[in-house]
């Protein structure tokens, strides 16, 4: 039987991208971003997992204004790289396993949850860069240690999806994943986030004691948190800091009891704070040992 | 009764929503259309004619010309389409936001480095209000 045991939240901000690609990651400015996510590709390879189901948001880059789903599930074989103005990022193409790629969407609309369906689909930033920072770097020839199944909120056109729905699609998800019928660990990411306003006179907003209770309550809060209503996000993580909606698909999707892993936390990249947690499945621990 | 747009009264902030979408839409189409190479270059290699094709109002296409990062916002344009307008000029997204606050780029860059903008004094119109920021 398929399960999930391990989730990760982790920004997903473009710049991270590209100092990964122009390999200068050992720059001052950049050195501290890394650093924190020595632990978690460690740890993400000790995991072996099978599929990662990655929440995030396209940037207007293939979704453009014609048509704005607010959940689409990635069910095509595979998932190139978008070209977002500069070309396209120089990681491998992402794979999917299809097979369960369409279990869930089936499930998830039995569920209520009317998820749009993508046969092709091309990706961008927001799932190439949480891949790039937990695996390392990967050239075009490579390929990913692991099979991705993506699935893309809109975050950009407000409202985004409230919290209480992100949650409680993470457990619609769970279900999915615990009724298919095949041996695969699975790990969930929620990625975006964390503070961070792009636009307008306010750009640059970052509010690290807020972005700090976000993470505390991932672990032990997690009902209450999911209820935060859009407007605390806006105004006190900024307009884009709505992103971070997105960790509660994750949350859900994990047991009521988890244990924090890893956790990583710095201001600035680019605009944004960055922010990075690993959650496991407190039983699944017990089941190592 | 209306929506409630509670998030109108958060300062220096445009908040993306149905009905700027709606007002930007050809705006936005323009902009995107940019993250493909041959169309940077047929933009490129002239400004107007490109322009033409688009069904923008007459305020949104002197704006894109002017490079008026704001007033596009305030038109209906959204940062991650009139970011691919900026990448096409060769401004990244860091340095359009310190076009943006009207800081400037250096000192920008500066504020983040320092732990970016405290949301103390930022979070509703009236602390601006109060002090005479615009």
């Amino acid at each position: 039987m398929a399960r999930i045991t391990a989730g990760v939240g982790c920004s997903h901000v473009p710049a991270i991208g590209v100092a990964m690609d122009s390999g200068i990651t050992e720059q001052p400015y950049w050195e501290p971003v890394f650093e924190g996510f020595e632990k978690s590709r460690e740890w993400m390879k000790a995991q072996k997992a099978d599929v990662v189901f990655l929440v995030y948001n396209d940037h207007c880059t293939v979704f453009d204004a014609t048509c704005i789903p607010t959940f689409a599930l990635g069910c095509a074989p595979e998932f190139a790289p978008a070209d977002e103005g500069w070309g396209p990022r120089p990681v491998p193409v992402v794979k999917n396993h299809q097979k369960l790629a369409s279990h869930i969407a089936h499930s998830l609309i039995l569920d209520e949850f009317d998820i749009t369906i993508m046969n092709e689909m091309e990706v961008d930033h927001g799932l190439t860069v949480p891949m790039s920072v937990m695996f390392g770097d990967k050239g075009i020839d490579d390929e990913w240690p692991c099979l991705v199944i993506p699935l893309c909120v809109n975050v950009v056109q407000y409202p985004a999806p409230t919290g209480n729905r992100c949650y409680n699609l993470g457990k619609a998800v769970r279900r999915a994943v615990d009724s298919f019928d095949e041996d695969l660990n699975v790990v969930v990411f929620g990625t975006g986030g964390m503070s961070h306003q792009l636009q307008y006179k306010r750009a640059g907003l970052i509010n690290k004691e807020w972005d700090t209770q976000f993470l505390n309550r991932l672990t032990s809060d997690p009902v209450s948190l999911s209820q935060t209503p859009h407007i605390d996000y806006l105004r006190e993580a900024g307009s884009e800091g709505v992103e971070m909606v997105m960790w509660h698909v994750m949350r859900g999707a994990l047991d009521d009891d988890v244990e924090e892993i890893h956790r990583h936390y710095h201001v600035p990249a680019s605009n944004t704070a960055v922010g990075h947690i690993i959650l496991e499945n407190k039983k699944d621990q017990k089941a190592k040992i | 009764m209306g929506l409630n747009k509670d998030y109108e009264d958060i300062p220096g902030t445009f908040v993306f929503d149905a009905d700027r979408g709606r007002e930007g839409y050809h705006l936005n189409q323009f902009c995107i259309s940019l993250r493909k190479a041959p169309n940077r270059e047929a933009f490129g290699a002239d400004e107007g004619a490109y322009l033409d094709k688009y069904k923008m109002t007459a305020e949104q296409r002197q704006a894109v010309i002017d490079r008026d990062w704001n007033q596009l916002l305030e038109l209906g344009g959204n940062i991650y389409y009139t970011s691919k307008l900026a990448a096409n000029d060769g401004i990244n997204f860091q340095e359009l936001a310190g076009l943006m606050t009207g800081m400037g780029i250096e000192a920008y860059r500066a504020m983040m480095l320092a732990g970016g903008r405290s949301p103390e004094g930022n979070r509703y119109q009236h602390e601006w209000d109060e002090k005479g920021e615009k």
